[in-house]
């Protein structure tokens, strides 16, 4: 791998590590006079945001960094770990580079979270979409409505309100960004020897600390030189990763996994930052476009409920698509929309006899040996059973 | 079964009555008496659109409860798991799944299969997964009427989601003309919805009542008799009849000046569903201590008809979506209840509040922590916070709970004893 990329990499790492409101901070101080938008998963229309002249930044959790030391008396012990140490991130000053705050209707901590930002950080305006569940006739109406909201509310912030001009232009940049990407997770299925999980990860994370077109021109960079990489194919099956599209896993977790003896060749995490399987169209009314891309071209998602086809059969044809051995169901611990999806899961994979593993996870884990050896044996029964 | 001989008796026995006629219904539909069901969710939802069709709602969560109160819940919450179902899973859903893949058949009836799953979703996001899975497990056809929450600063829907809830509502309507293969009998939709806005009109009265001192009824405990039939039967002459005997009896009780207990002590509100499994020895911990719910916001699930709503007959789209979108408690955000609670604080005169925290019930308890401190912190309101659940029996930790109450209401009894002696 050239120099430079693996630079890139490093320096992913590195703003994955650093403490979100050093991070949240530079991003501010790098473009003088614009607003933060902290996003909340699982989606977020980027575009509108960017297209107001603000920038978004995923508030994804507080990863294995930081000690829920008062979150703990606002939510229950129930409650998964990402809503606890969001608020965290907050009740520690960690959040006071943003300006506003994204929610939407994931599930209900996620919905209470929202009332309890309001209510704890008066200084951070916040915002809650309410994307439609109901993909039918009447959908794409309400959510050209929804977004136009939302724009109303990010002009009132920035004092420089979207047109369609640079709505247009937001989305053929974010439609550029979420290419690339897509094109990392094809090189990860064709040749997932080139590029781990984790590199993969960072890779795309970082989209979600620094601006797209920083973002753009690093993936522009990294992809071919990750495509010429000399690596040679290991012995492991291929496996698809589902039901971390909310809280994150430790890189770790991601490491160990990989190292007991699979390649994960697809994966929904971040998936909101790459919501889209194809363009958003770049021409014609843009709140129309964006409209119309959520509901008939995003993907499928714990958090979407579009009953034209079910859930699992989505599943079940990225496993063929991608050749994959078996399913890995990687869900955060009390994330109910995960676990409820497992059990459709669970019935779908077993009638189509795939092999699957149910595993959890909580992002603040740090202990991840019993978790490489239930991922070994899983493997081992797969190769040698 | 109540601390007064006679209390309540006639309503107790009508109530008992009605929801017998009801799950009688129920099984003969199942057992092929031709009726056709809707599977729907309690919160706000448009029982008079279905009703208008003479399609019969079954209401999964009020079977669940039903299960855990009598204590049936636990072997179909463990049917369910061995499906892949979490132990972190709502047990409402659990306990529904396990009885449906298992025969539908209760000791109150048996639950017919669906002609249509209506998954009104009303700002529970487990209602969307609940209606999704069932919806895999049965043909019949599925239908996600979406309801925009509230998220604005008015508290209030914007024009476009009314216009997006009556345009679905309008879609149901073709959906159920297809189900039932009757055209919607629009002068039958006008009289049901006037029915409902009538039986509102009277709950809200009701409730109202327990303004009084000393509240003629439990709004927490005794508020259940009530919503019974006001979810499954809203919309009927006899929903109405039974809603004027019940506030015709409170109102006497209230003029007599008598309530659920010998003594009045305390007056509290209660945030959160009550944990069925266990009602009767949860109320106990409370009427040791003379303490009576005036108010709760549990009661308010179905509906918020005490701060004003009314089904109107003469806009009855428009008052069923109005229903829906603004006028029930888990449609509102989470701040809203807040308020909600301060209002019935103030209005109810209350002296504390009770929170009980379940898990299964994410939508009410995730956060609870957080109004627990606004209450004490910046209204010093007294508030208690016990958790167990609403369904699983496993959560319950019945010597816990008992400590926490008692040392609650210790502390209660001696501030009020300070307060006399610094007074005298």
């Amino acid at each position: 791998m050239t120099e430079a990329v693996q630079e890139s990499i490093e320096r992913c790492r590195e703003l994955l590590a650093a403490p979100f409101g050093d991070v949240a901070g530079a991003l501010k101080r790098d473009h003088p006079g614009s607003k933060l938008v902290g996003c909340f998963p699982v989606y977020t229309p980027a575009e509108l945001i960017h297209a107001s002249g603000a920038l978004p930044i995923g508030v994804i959790g507080g990863g294995n960094q930081i000690e829920i030391a008062h979150a703990d008396s606002r939510f229950q012990s129930f409650v998964c770990s990402i809503v606890k140490s969001s608020l965290e991130l907050g009740l520690t000053q960690r959040l006071e580079a943003l300006d506003a705050m994204l929610f939407h209707s994931i599930c209900d901590p996620a919905r209470n979270l929202a009332s309890v930002f309001k209510r704890n950080f008066p200084g951070i305006p916040v915002e809650y979409l309410h994307l439609p569940q109901n993909m039918g006739p009447r959908a794409d109406g309400y959510l050209v409505a929804e977004y136009r909201r939302l724009l109303l509310a990010l002009g009132e912030l920035t004092g420089t309100p979207a047109t369609d001009a640079s709505l247009k232009r937001s989305i053929a940049l974010y439609n550029r960004a979420r290419g690339l990407v897509r094109a990392l997770y094809r090189l990860r299925s064709e040749a997932p020897e080139k590029l781990s999980a984790a590199d993969c990860y960072v890779l795309v994370r970082a989209g979600t600390l620094i601006s797209v077109e920083e973002h753009v021109a690093m993936l522009e960079a990294a992809l071919p030189a990750l495509d010429a990489r000399p690596a040679r194919p290991k012995d492991r099956i291929r496996v698809v990763l589902e039901g971390s599209f909310c809280e994150q896993p430790p890189l770790e977790l991601l490491e160990r996994i990989e190292e007991a003896g699979c390649y994960l060749v697809d994966d929904d995490f971040l998936l909101g930052w790459r919501w889209f399987r194809s363009d958003v169209r770049p021409h014609g009314d843009p709140l129309r476009a964006m409209a119309g891309a959520y509901l008939h071209g995003s993907v499928y998602s714990g958090v979407k409920h579009d009953l034209r086809e079910p859930k699992a059969k989505h599943l079940l044809d990225k496993v063929r698509e991608l050749r994959a051995d078996a399913v890995l169901i990687l869900a955060a611990k009390f994330c109910e929309p995960a676990l409820f999806d497992y059990a459709l899961y669970r019935r779908a994979l077993d009638a189509a006899a795939i092999p699957h593993l149910f595993l959890e996870f909580e992002e603040k884990m740090w202990i991840f040996d019993h978790v490489r050896t239930e991922v070994e044996t899983f493997v081992e029964s797969m190769l040698f059973a | 079964m109540n601390e007064n001989p006679g209390y309540q008796e006639q309503m107790h026995l009508l109530q008992k009555e009605m929801m017998g006629r009801y799950y009688a219904e129920l099984t003969a539909a199942a057992e092929g008496s031709g009726q056709k069901s809707a599977y729907m969710l309690v919160s706000g939802n448009p029982v008079e659109l279905v009703r208008a069709f003479d399609l019969l709602p079954v209401f999964p969560e009020v079977n669940a409860l039903q299960l855990a109160v009598k204590k049936q819940a636990l072997p179909f919450i463990q049917k369910a798991e061995e499906m892949g179902y979490s132990i972190d899973n709502c047990a409402y859903v659990k306990a529904d799944i396990g009885c449906f893949m298992n025969g539908r058949k209760t000791p109150f009836g048996t639950i017919p299969l669906p002609q249509l799953i209506l998954c009104n979703y009303v700002g529970c996001n487990v209602y969307l997964q609940w209606f999704e899975h069932l919806a895999e497990y049965d043909p019949a056809p599925v239908f996600n009427l979406d309801i925009p929450f509230v998220r604005t600063d008015s508290g209030e829907p914007s024009a476009e989601d009314v216009t997006y809830v009556v345009r679905q509502l309008e879609d149901l309507v073709a959906l159920c003309e297809r189900i039932t293969g009757k055209k919607l009998d629009r002068e039958k939709l006008r009289r049901i919805v006037e029915l409902s806005g009538q039986t509102g009109e009277l709950w809200s009265k009701i409730k109202a009542l327990t303004q009084r001192s000393p509240s003629p009824f439990d709004a927490y405990f005794d508020s259940v008799t009530l919503m019974a039939p006001l979810y499954c039967l809203r919309g009927t002459e006899e929903c109405l009849r039974f809603f004027e005997t019940a506030y015709a009896e409170l109102l006497a009780k209230a003029e007599a000046g008598v309530g659920p207990l010998p003594e009045e002590r305390f007056r509290v509100v209660i945030e959160g569903p009550p944990p069925w499994p266990y009602l009767r020895t949860f109320r106990d911990m409370f009427s040791k201590w003379g303490a009576v719910a005036v108010a709760s916001t549990y009661s308010t699930v179905g509906g918020l008809w005490e701060f004003g709503f009314r089904h109107d007959p003469d806009r009855p789209m428009e008052s069923i979506a109005s229903h829906m979108l603004q006028w029930n408690l888990t449609n509102r955000n989470f701040l809203q209840r807040y308020e909600q609670i301060r209002r019935y604080l103030e209005e109810w005169s209350a002296d504390a509040l009770v929170i009980h925290s379940v898990k299964s019930c994410r939508l009410f308890s995730a956060g609870q922590g957080d109004m627990r401190e606004y209450f004490t912190k910046e209204l010093g309101i007294p508030t208690l916070l016990v958790e167990s659940d609403i369904e699983d029996p496993r959560y319950f930790s019945e010597a816990q709970i008992r400590n926490r109450v008692d040392a609650f209401f210790e502390s209660l009894e001696h501030k009020r004893a300070v307060a006399a002696q610094t007074t005298r």
